[in-house]
This record gives C-alpha cells, structure tokens and sequence, in this order.
C-alpha cells in the first residue's frame, strides 16, 4: 500500500512538471500571435466587441471597401460584454457597450477613453447626448445612468467622470433608443396608456416583464410609479427600502398568477407576443418589428410615464496603442459618417449623428422613421424585406416626440449587490 | 502489492483470477502497474487540467470579496452570509436559497422518479424482448432523437403544442372536454418536468440497458425453472442485478437536474427558482465571489445526494 502511495505521488509530480511545460507552450504561441499588426504588410483587422445591435454583416462590409479596416466581431450579451472586458480585456480592440455599464467598466480601467479632437463630426452628435435634450430642446428625463452624466472624463486616465466636457470621451456613441410597453391590439381590444396597465387584473396570466435584473427592475420602477405607490427620486439609483417595495410589489402580482412567464431574449419576448400567450409585456423595438413582420398586430405603445431608455457607444480596451489606436479612430469615424447610421435608423434604433445618417437615408424613409410621418411607400429592413406598408405611422411618432419623452435610462445603481439578491428573490417567490 | 491488482480485486475477484492466469503471456516487457498508469494518464491529465484546478480556484474565490467591478483577494465570508441571508431571521418563512434549494429537489426528484420508471422499462424491453442486436441497436438510437435537435429549439417548439392556442389545448376544445384553454401546460411545473424528462430519460435507458444486457439468461430460466412467476423474477433477479445501472443513471439524470436552469428557465418561464439559476444571475452582476460561494454549495448538497444513493449500492463492487 505504501508503495502505491509513493508511485501516485511521484506521477503526480510528473504531471504537473506536463502540465507547466504545455501552459508554458500555451504562453509562447500566444506572445507570437500577439503583435503580428507591427508589421505593415499585415491587413488591418479590429476586434469588435459588442452586443449584436450593431455588428451588420453589411456594416462591416462597407467598412471594409470604404476604409480597408477588417471588422471581427465577437458577439455576446450585455452582461457577457462586461464580464469580458473585466476578465479578459486584451481580448478584443474596440468594445461597443452600453453606457450603464461605464460605471462598472471606467473604475476596472480595462478601457481606455477616446480623444474628441479625434472624432470628426463629434460637435454634430446629437444634444441626447452631450446637453440631455432633443435638437429641438425638450429636455430629457435624466434618472438612471443618462449618458450625459458619464460621458467625459476628468482626465487622460482618469477614473472619475467630469461633469464638464473635456476632451476625454468614454464612449463615442453610436446607437440609443426609447423602449415601452409592447401590446397585442388585436387581443387588448382598448387604448393603453401607462405602465400600470402591466399589473392590471385583467391582463392576469397574459402579462410578462424580462429577467434580466439590471433593466427589469426599472420597467418595474415604472409600472410602481405609474400605479401611484411610490415617487422615486431616482429610479436608477434606489435606495434599498425603495427596492424592497419595487419588488414587494411584483412579487404580490407574480403570486397572483399576472405574470404568464418571464423572458430573457430577444427571441423569447417575440414568441410570447406572436403565440398570444402574453398580450402585453416589456419588449425592445425589433422585437415588435419582428412580429409584426410575421403578420400578427403588435404595438410598441408609448405611454403617459415616459420611456425607458438607453444608449451606446465606442470605446478602447487599454491594450490599443500605435497604429490600431488610429485605425480604431478610423474606423469610429466612418462609424459616424453615415452608412451605419442609416443602417441603423432603418432598424428603428437612433444614430448617434443625425445629419450625416440623413444623407445616406431616402427622404422618405426619413419621414418615417425620424418625422413620425405616414410612411410613403413601403418601408423595407436593410435586408429589403418588408417592414411596414404604405400609409403606415411609426409608434410613438417623431424622433423629437419618442427621445424627448424618455423618463429614465438603463442603470447600475449604488445598491446593485443588494438588487441583484432581492431580485432573485422575487424569481424564487 | 501492485496497484492494478489491487484495483482489480476491489472490483471482481473474478476478473483477478482471470488476469493472473493470462500474466505469464504479458509479464515480459512493462510491468503492469506501469501500463495502467499509462492507460489512466490521459483521463487524469484532463480531470486535473479542467475539473480538479478550476474546482480548487471556484473554492478559493468562494472566500474572497468583491465590489461592482472587481475580485479582492481578502478573506470574506460574504458570498455565503449573502445567500442564507434571512434564513434565520424570516422564520418560520423559508428564505430565498431554502425556497430554491426545496423546489429544484422537488422537481429532481420527480424527474428522477419518472425517467427511471420509464427508463427502466425501455431497457427492459430492449434487453429481454428485443432479440437480435440489430435491432436492439437501431431502437437504442431511437432514443436520441431528443438529441437531434438543439436545446433551445427542442424547448421553443413546445410552446406551439402546450400554449394557451396551442395542439393539446385546442384538440381538447374541439372534443368539448375543457371550455377554457388549460393554462397549466406551459410555463409551470408539469412543462418543466415534461421537458427534463423528455430529454434525460436517455440518460437511465443506457446504463440501465448496459446492466440487464450482461444479465446471464441462464438466470432467468432457472428462476422460471425454479417456479418463480415474471414479478418473483423481476424482483428478484432482474432489478437486484440492474442495480448499478439504475444508480449510474441515477446519478446522470439528478447531477444534471440538480445544475440545470436553462430547460427550467425557458419551460418554466422564468419564474421556477433553480440553484444553477441563481448562479447564473450573480455571474452575469459580475458577483463571483457570490457566484462561486452558490457553486460550492450546490456541489456540496449534489455530492451528499449521490453519497447517499452510493451508500444503497456499492457501485465499485456491482461494477
């Protein structure tokens, strides 16, 4: 018996001396594979990580003809995109996020901001933006993580956000929208008009609300306030009793059978909608399209209490420095130019540059999107299938009307730790 | 003693004899310990490589603390107090990891009970019934057509069949059985345990089958022979002799269940607490610490469960 112990150990070690000399292995190739951008011969590949808003084949298309610049995406969710910029930063170039994120991401200094001399149609980026209102002044609801609040930095590498500009941008946005309510007209036979309506007896066993802890609990903050229980003085950054009644609440109407489910992706909300198993619920805009696009009336309804909204933007991973730090600017700077604005207009989200978006855009489809007008003729997906016949009114209309009514931005509040738990709570109720 | 003797005599002694009998032909060139380590390296190369380091580390980070965006290496309880946060204060309410822990064990077991029943006779079938091996083979295959498709699609599409308009509800209108659709289908208990069992019966058929195949008919007869009805037989012989089968496929099916939360999440609507569930949502906060102090626990209760059932079989000896 002694003598197998001895042998076991005695392999062990063996292994383990293995097992070094392969992560050595490992660690060589990686270095070799590491900087092989030096050299000029090489083509100019960015890796572009990000959610999958943003990341069109066309769009990395047109980059490529337009300025050389190879897009690689690596795709993930909101919440992968962060853990990956957390735990892996060298892993990717340019990091296209969200700006509620920031918070988390500036302070792990994984990311490195973007110089706005640098960005060349950065004074034409919508005052969404950089002032908080609509370019024609209505003043946007400020609650939550709005991207004016952390758009600049104090310095270089700074950790603290400016509440002045500087030149120092943490993320040069790109895409922003204003997210409601989606409802089935044809099954609600009524008018919807507030976010209460989510917890309306009614609607019991055909209402949902999405898991995702982060942007549930402010469609729920919303549907609070709406029902007249409370008036937060921030939904974006509650207190924990503020949290403790948000989900008290929820949690009586989860056990009350409300809730038909809970979804978590794009493609889960878009087959409670079209199945009918759910009549109203939080939804994204695609989504809607989407099942609209399958023949079935949905609305992506705007309400008294205002929009729920959020944003996104560019930014670096600090590993980017010499010739990738200038193509990484080339490349936000077509970004901003047009093509991918238009691109995304078209899906109904927001560019970030409405002027240069415009030019790529027919003056038609303009009128719908933007103008809140009747559409003129068809109105077609960048992939030219059919979106909305003639005649058609965007919901919620105009830019001006949807952006200038949004209430509050996606957030990370101070009391993340204690909602995360409270939250899984309420799952568990 | 050498160690592959001694391994061997734990399992059978049977086989030992077999072994010492054919040494002469095989003793010349490496010894036989040797040659068994050989044959087990690579297997323990990978089970320290990606299951042994990594589980050590999800331990070590269990300890630490965090904030919003990073880990402190510090010692810190704080994963653990967090999760049983209120289990003493809200009694005799349970509290949110109680709560879950009950429920994922409820529909482990139901599952486990319902794919062994069902899985048990499948076996039964393909081993006693079914006589030539093609076919026995071809039917085995048959049961992995759950595995075709991918999971998500394979949830997704029993939305069309249990939904509020969907097949089984709107057949039973149309017989005038039920006036109202049956709500209960989709998005609750039944859909989850429906699914899980749809999709890990699998998972008890083959060992199952493994054990009764290597069953000597020769028993049967004799039982028959000896006067024994087909349920004396089945008692008596067959399930005693399937034992390990039944507890290999055991451990599948409850260590799977015990860790899943997707089917339980999409069949279940999200509104089913699952321990893996609550794993998944501190991950994605970038909550390690927490994560990994939920990870441990729900190792420790998996191990105790399949501690227990080896207790019932000492699966080393039947093997």
């Amino acid at each position: 018996m002694t003598e197998t112990t001895k042998k076991t150990g005695v392999s062990r070690r063996t292994l383990l001396k293995g097992t070094a000399g392969l992560a050595g292995l490992a660690a060589g190739s990686g270095a070799i594979t590491g900087f092989p951008y030096v050299m000029s011969a090489e083509p100019k590949v960015l890796r572009y990580l990000g959610t999958a808003v943003n990341e069109g084949d066309d769009i990395s298309k047109q980059c490529l003809k337009d300025t050389g610049i190879k897009i690689e995406y690596i795709t993930a969710t909101t919440d992968d995109v962060t853990k990956r910029v957390m735990t892996q930063p060298n892993s990717f170039d340019v990091l296209d996020t969200e700006y509620f994120s920031l918070k988390k991401l500036v302070p792990s200094g994984n990311i490195l901001a973007l110089d706005a001399k640098k960005i060349k149609e950065f004074d034409n980026i919508t005052p969404v933006f950089t002032k908080g209102e609509t370019p024609g002044g209505k003043k946007i609801g400020g609650q939550g993580t709005a991207p004016w609040k952390v758009l600049y930095l104090e310095g270089k590498d700074s950790k603290t956000f400016s509440k002045t500009p500087t030149e120092f941008v943490t993320l040069i946005p790109t895409v922003y929208n204003a997210d409601t309510l989606g409802i089935r007209p044809d099954l609600i036979k009524r008018p919807i008009n507030s976010w209460s309506e989510l917890l309306n007896p009614e609607f019991k066993g055909k209402a949902s609300i999405l898991n995702i802890p982060s942007i549930g609990i402010m469609d729920a903050a919303m549907v609070v306030e709406a029902t007249g229980k409370h008036k937060y003085a921030d939904k974006g950054n509650m207190t924990k009793d503020e949290i403790d009644l948000t989900m008290k609440v929820m949690t009586e109407a989860k056990k009350a059978g409300q809730f038909r489910a809970f979804w978590k992706d794009f493609n889960e909300s878009v087959n409670l909608m079209a199945s009918g198993e759910t009549v109203i619920q939080s939804m994204w805009s695609p989504a809607v399209t989407k099942v609209r696009s399958m023949g079935i009336a949905c609305t992506f309804q705007p309400l008294k209490e205002g929009y729920r909204s959020w944003a996104s933007g560019f930014c670096v991973s600090k590993g980017v420095s010499g010739a990738k730090l200038d193509w990484a600017y080339e490349f936000v700077n077509w970004f901003l130019s047009g093509y991918a604005g238009a691109y995304l207009n078209r899906q109904g989200y927001y560019s970030a540059v409405l002027s240069t978006a415009k030019a790529h855009m027919e003056p038609y489809e303009w009128a719908y999107w933007m103008e809140g007008k009747p559409a003129e003729k068809d109105i077609k997906a960048p992939n030219g299938s059919l979106l909305e016949k003639a005649g058609a009114v965007r919901d919620g209309g105009s830019y001006e009307d949807r952006m200038g009514a949004v209430a509050c931005w996606n957030a990370v509040m101070d009391e993340n730790d204690y909602m995360v738990r409270k939250w899984n709570e309420f799952i568990a109720a | 003693m050498d160690t592959s003797q001694d391994i061997l005599q734990q399992a059978s002694p049977d086989l030992v004899r077999g072994s010492d009998t054919a040494r002469p032909a095989k003793a010349a060139r490496l010894s036989p310990s040797f040659v068994s380590w050989l044959q087990a390296g690579p297997m323990m190369l990978v089970f320290l490589a990606f299951f042994l380091i990594p589980l050590v580390f999800v331990v070590i980070v269990s300890f630490w603390d965090y904030n919003e965006y990073q880990l402190l290496p510090a010692f810190s309880g704080r994963g653990y107090t967090d999760t049983f946060e209120g289990c003493i204060a809200q009694l005799p309410d349970l509290c949110t990891i109680a709560k879950t822990y009950l429920k994922t064990l409820k529909l482990c077991f139901l599952v486990w009970a319902i794919t062994l029943f069902i899985g048990f006779w499948v076996a039964y079938f393909l081993a006693f019934h079914v006589k030539s091996k093609t076919w026995q083979m071809g039917l085995s295959l048959l049961c992995t057509i759950p595995f075709w498709t991918s999971n998500v699609i394979r949830m997704i599409a029993w939305i069309p069949l249990l939904g509020r308009n969907g097949l089984v509800n709107s057949g039973l209108m149309k017989t005038g059985l039920i006036n109202q659709p049956v709500e209960w289908l989709l998005f609750s208990e039944f859909s989850v345990v429906l699914a899980l069992v749809h999709l890990f019966t699998f998972f008890m058929v083959v060992p199952i089958f493994n054990s009764m195949i290597r069953i000597d008919k020769s028993l049967i007869e004799a039982a028959y022979d000896a006067g024994a009805t087909g349920f004396q037989t089945l008692v008596n012989v067959v399930v005693p002799l399937a034992k390990p089968g039944i507890v290999i496929g055991s451990i599948f099916v409850i260590t799977i269940v015990m860790g899943d939360f997707i089917t339980i999440g999409v069949m279940g609507g999200q509104q089913i607490a699952a321990a893996g569930k609550i794993i998944e949502t501190r991950v994605n906060a970038l909550q390690f610490p927490a994560a990994a102090a939920n990870a441990v626990i729900l190792l420790v209760i998996t191990f105790l469960i399949i501690t227990m059932m080896s207790r019932i079989v000492d699966i080393k000896k039947e093997l």
